[in-house]
């Protein structure tokens, strides 16, 4: 039986390999791309798509871009190739993994292939608050692409069901609480007042609580995290009571991958969700909705996210000139204005919000511009030594919190023991 | 002299036929399980750092490692949860598919039919009726006036969940193999004990059951094997989570290796991993062995 | 006493036609175990909107596939897998063929325990010391290549002692028959051995071939590119939860994985059933 399959499958096999070596210029420089996906729509395609009007601008080189997975995922391919000494030349990682590539000795900093001074202008052309995470010691390891904040969504017509005002999103904590009890009781039960994603990306969510309590989560240097802190355990506590005492959020953790789902099919009247979801949310809802800016508590706030560009060490010189040429292209106002519409992602510079397409949307569209807007009150996303262990040991304290295993307080006290631990462990193998 | 030679010959043949496997045991079975126990000595070099001897200062943390103890735990209870249920509805099913029943062949393929799906495509169906407020399951419950279970988000239910699927995917593999073993108990058996009007209960569990001990001896093992070796659909439906409450052994060593980038921890949980396959290795070469006869 | 005997037996014949308790928890048991795939089939081929909406007239749509075939290079998913499985499933023949051979045939010292520790692997698998097995294949060069997959899986145990116990059961006498003929210790493996093997091979190859077709763990580990990836892993990648992609175009991704090992199970019912049979039985 497999041998009768045999013929149709070569087949498709070599109608994928025709379409995929289309771009053959005479020995172009061959660039090598992992790139991770964590939001909805058909994002591959919007990929596969720039890459290919990239190599129609520039025949002299070739990108042949993976997609690997959501960040974490890719961040372990991209390691696993470079550790089998099949490096990629340039990746989009997430912007956190700066401290993890450093520490893997992983990838070179941008400044020190800068050669004119209009590329030195490039690098300064991105919102600073975007560049945060990718810097350290004064260079620049990682360039932003798919970047994001955390935003409100939420869903006028329940709002308006529930006798609040469609227009008005919550704009502190308190009532951010209010209106999703509100809701939960108008809709007899059938409806949850506001869900935020309590797997995937737990820290971030706590970052942004945290930080709306005016805490911090980490040092500069990535070498000391603060957990345990007064106001972190009231930030956690905050969250706990939205299913505990208002009874607006579902017991147990909320799937960040089904959430907009959810949101969708109007299971919630308000999300906590990237703004790289809001195109696929627009595409697909089928009720009005809004976009806000998270509330605060002592001030605004949310973490920035999502993914940086970065290049790695083992690489030629000429690799790392063609990978410049590609960052460039694909970080041009007009791109990153393309990119922007197409996911809901931030255009990474003001230029981009200056383009002409991008200005239209935004009139149109006023969601579009919420993240920009909100990223005055940004913080960088939590970003360590040994990351990994670090934010798994802080995800599992909010999901411990969540789900009433434990005190806020004793969740964060052990996570930061956990943290600490793990950072002891990695200065003792330094 | 001359036999000895052609003796000598065909030992050199016997041990050139061997060596093709013996050398790929050697590099993907021995030397990584060496290798595994050397490197649970060492630390993890950061930044190009050569690794660092400790000791046994990796243990001392595996004990003082409290999410160990969890995933050990729920490794136990995961064991246990699929283990008796799965090895109970294989021989029930076996039953059914044994006897005289309508529609046999297609109950039989229906019962089989989970085991040759890929985990991973079993855990994308599943998924779909575990997801809070629009999976399956909630909607079937809310129908009926109950409200949802948060069946992957909520701690204490979680690894029920993960067992559930996982009991759906082995039963029907075990059931064959009690099946083959229904077929070769002598219908004389049956026949004797109506004549003596033994009721089918009391036949079951006096003729049937103590008939199919190697069998179940030798399910249990694949079982016990299975529950350590199978983590596929954690990467699908939980990844260990909530707070590690679906979290096991080898999806433990997965993270540490692949996530954490502490490839010597990792071989530290992989070392309590091959302790545990070697007692159930042994079980199975003293016990099992001893009362099969197949040689 | 013959009076009760017909009573007896009537009243057995009488209870197989009613449906019994046993019967119907038979087939509800079959529903249940066959349902999710339904269900699969059910969000596969009709629009996302009915996912968890029953409805007997919901419009069938073959879009969900078009948009999973679309959304990730399945075409190569499936030749990988192929070449995967095909590959593995040959290297095993020729390597557990002759290890079969030499236990089965071969004056060898300590052969029992050589014996013994091959049949350690069926503990010590490959998916257990992913960690050292990554740094192996990765110093060979082997990963991200399909050989690097299935290299691990080569000697497999499993298989040697299958063939082992068939070589075992053949008749010396037809050995010697060939000799005397003239064949030597090869072309007796092949003209008379591995003939009579043949049912051993089918069954060993089956369940290989379900094996690998299904394996995850090992393939997520050491593959990293499309080139490499077979179909478990672009599916784990492709439908990871986190990525949101659309329920439906999931269960048809879904299906496309499974689609070519579950029909030829639906064809070939029997050979699978008896080849996990007689693999299983060891």
């Amino acid at each position: 039986m497999n041998t009768r399959l045999a013929p149709t499958l070569c087949g498709l096999a070599a109608a994928g390999l025709l379409s995929a070596g289309q771009a053959v210029a005479d020995d172009p420089v061959e660039l090598t791309m992992y790139y991770p996906i964590a939001v909805g729509g058909a994002l591959t395609d919007v990929i596969d798509g720039l890459v290919a009007d990239f190599q129609a601008d520039h025949p002299d080189i070739s990108v042949n871009a993976i997609y690997a997975g959501n960040y974490d995922d890719t961040r372990v391919r991209a390691m696993s190739a470079i550790e089998a000494g099949d490096a990629p030349q340039l990746s989009v990682l997430f912007s956190i993994d700066l401290f993890d590539l450093i520490e893997q000795d992983a990838i070179v900093a941008f400044d020190d292939l800068l050669e004119t001074d209009e590329e030195r202008e490039w690098l300064d052309s991105f919102y600073p608050g975007l560049m945060e995470n990718g810097q350290l010691d004064g260079q620049t390891y990682g360039i932003p692409f798919q970047r994001s904040t955390i935003v409100l969504y939420w869903n006028k017509e329940a709002f308006e069901a529930a006798g609040l005002d469609p227009e008005t999103p919550p704009e502190t904590w308190e009532e951010m609480a209010e209106m999703a009890a509100a809701v939960r009781e108008a809709s007899g039960g059938d409806q949850w007042g506001v869900m935020v994603p309590s797997t995937g990306y737990p820290y971030w969510m706590f970052q942004a609580f945290a930080f709306q309590n005016g805490h911090r989560l980490m040092s500069e240097d990535g070498t000391e995290v603060f957990f345990d802190d007064p106001a972190s355990i009231e930030a956690l506590e905050y969250w706990v009571s939205l299913t505990q005492e208002h009874e607006a959020m579902p017991d147990g953790t909320i799937e960040w991958g089904t959430l907009r789902q959810s949101f969708i099919e109007q299971a919630t009247a308000m999300m906590w969700h990237t703004t790289g979801n809001l195109t696929a949310v627009r595409n697909e809802a089928s009720f009005d909705f809004g976009v806000a800016m998270l509330p605060m508590n002592t001030q605004r706030g949310s973490p920035t996210g999502g993914g940086n560009f970065y290049i790695f060490n083992d690489t030629t010189e000429d690799e790392q000139r063609a990978a410049m040429t590609f960052i460039r292209w694909m970080t041009d106002p007009e791109r990153a204005a393309a990119w922007s519409i197409e996911t809901g992602y931030m255009g990474v510079s003001p230029a981009a919000y200056e383009t002409e397409v991008l200005r239209d949307y935004v009139e149109t569209f006023p969601p579009a511009a919420v993240a920009r807007d909100q990223l005055e009150h940004g913080t960088a996303e939590l970003s360590t030594y040994q990351g990994g262990r670090v934010r798994r040991a802080l995800d599992n304290a909010i999901q411990a919190a969540l789900t009433g295993q434990m005190s806020p307080e004793e969740a964060l006290n052990q996570a930061q023991a956990e943290a600490e631990a793990a950072l002891r462990r990695y200065a003792r193998s330094r | 002299m001359l036999i000895h030679n052609a003796d000598r010959r065909m030992q050199i043949y016997g041990a050139l036929l061997l060596l093709p496997a013996a050398v790929l045991l050697g590099t993907f079975a021995y030397l990584p399980t060496v290798s595994t126990l050397v490197n649970s000595l060492f630390l993890p070099g950061f930044r190009g750092s050569p690794p660092e001897f400790v000791g046994l200062e990796n243990y001392a943390l595996l004990i003082e490692d409290r999410t160990f103890w969890r995933v050990a735990r729920n490794n136990l209870i995961y064991a246990l949860g699929t283990i008796p249920t799965s090895i109970a509805l294989a021989l029930g099913m076996a039953l059914f598919v044994n006897a005289r029943l309508p529609g046999r062949g297609f109950v039989r393929m229906a019962y089989f039919t989970p085991t040759i799906l890929p985990m991973i495509a079993a855990a994308n169906i599943w998924m779909f009726f575990y997801a809070p407020q629009i999976g399956l399951f909630n909607k079937i419950l809310g129908a009926l006036g109950l409200s949802g279970v948060n069946w992957l988000g909520d701690p204490s239910v979680a690894l029920g969940s993960v067992i559930v699927m996982t009991i759906w995917k082995e039963a029907g593999f075990f059931m064959i193999f009690y099946l083959a073993a229904l077929q070769s108990i002598p219908p004389e058996l049956k026949e004797a004990s109506d004549l003596e009007g033994t009721d089918r209960w009391s036949f079951f569990w006096r003729v049937t059951f103590p008939l199919l001990m190697p069998t179940t001896l030798f399910v249990l093992i694949n079982a016990l094997i299975n529950a350590v070796r199978v983590v596929d659909h954690l990467f699908i439906l939980t990844k260990g989570g909530p707070n590690n409450a679906t979290n096991l052994l080898l999806y433990y060593v997965y993270e540490n290796a692949f996530s954490f980038f502490d490839r010597t921890y990792a071989a530290t949980i992989t070392v309590v991993i091959l302790l545990v396959l070697a007692v159930v290795a042994t079980v199975k070469f003293t016990i099992l062995d001893r009362r099969t006869h197949y040689q | 006493m013959r009076q009760s005997s017909l009573t007896s037996s009537a009243r057995r014949r009488f209870a197989l036609r009613l449906p019994s308790l046993e019967t119907t928890a038979a087939w509800l048991l079959a529903l249940i175990w066959i349902f999710p795939l339904l269900y699969a089939f059910w969000a596969a081929f009709h629009p996302a909107a009915y996912m968890v909406r029953f409805d007997l007239f919901a419009p069938v749509t073959l879009e969900n596939f078009a948009n999973a075939w679309a959304q990730a290079p399945f075409a190569r998913y499936y030749l990988n897998t192929f070449l995967l499985v095909t590959g593995v499933v040959m290297a095993q023949f020729v390597v557990c063929t002759l290890a079969g051979f030499a236990f089965a045939r071969f004056p060898i010292p300590g052969k029992d325990i050589l014996f013994m520790l091959v049949l350690i692997q069926l503990f010590v698998f490959p998916e257990v010391l992913i960690v050292e097995n990554y740094r192996i294949a990765s110093s060979l060069g082997l990963v991200d290549t399909i050989t690097g997959i299935g290299l691990p899986y080569v000697a497999s145990a499993f298989g040697i002692f299958l063939l082992r116990q068939t070589f075992k059961t053949i008749p010396r006498e037809l050995e010697d028959a060939a000799r005397i003929e003239g064949c030597g210790w090869m072309a007796i493996l092949l003209k008379v051995y591995v003939p009579l093997a043949k049912p051993t091979y089918l069954a060993y190859g089956l369940v290989s071939i379900s094996h690998h077709w299904n394996n995850f763990l090992w393939p997520l580990v050491v593959t990293n590119s499309v080139e490499s990836r077979p179909l478990t892993v672009g599916l784990g990648i492709f439908s990871a939860p986190e990525t949101g992609v659309n329920w439906a175009t999931v269960s048809a991704a879904t299906l496309l994985s499974v689609a070519p090992l579950l029909v030829a199970f639906l064809l070939f019912q029997r050979q699978f059933v008896q080849s996990f049979l007689r693999a299983g039985i060891r």
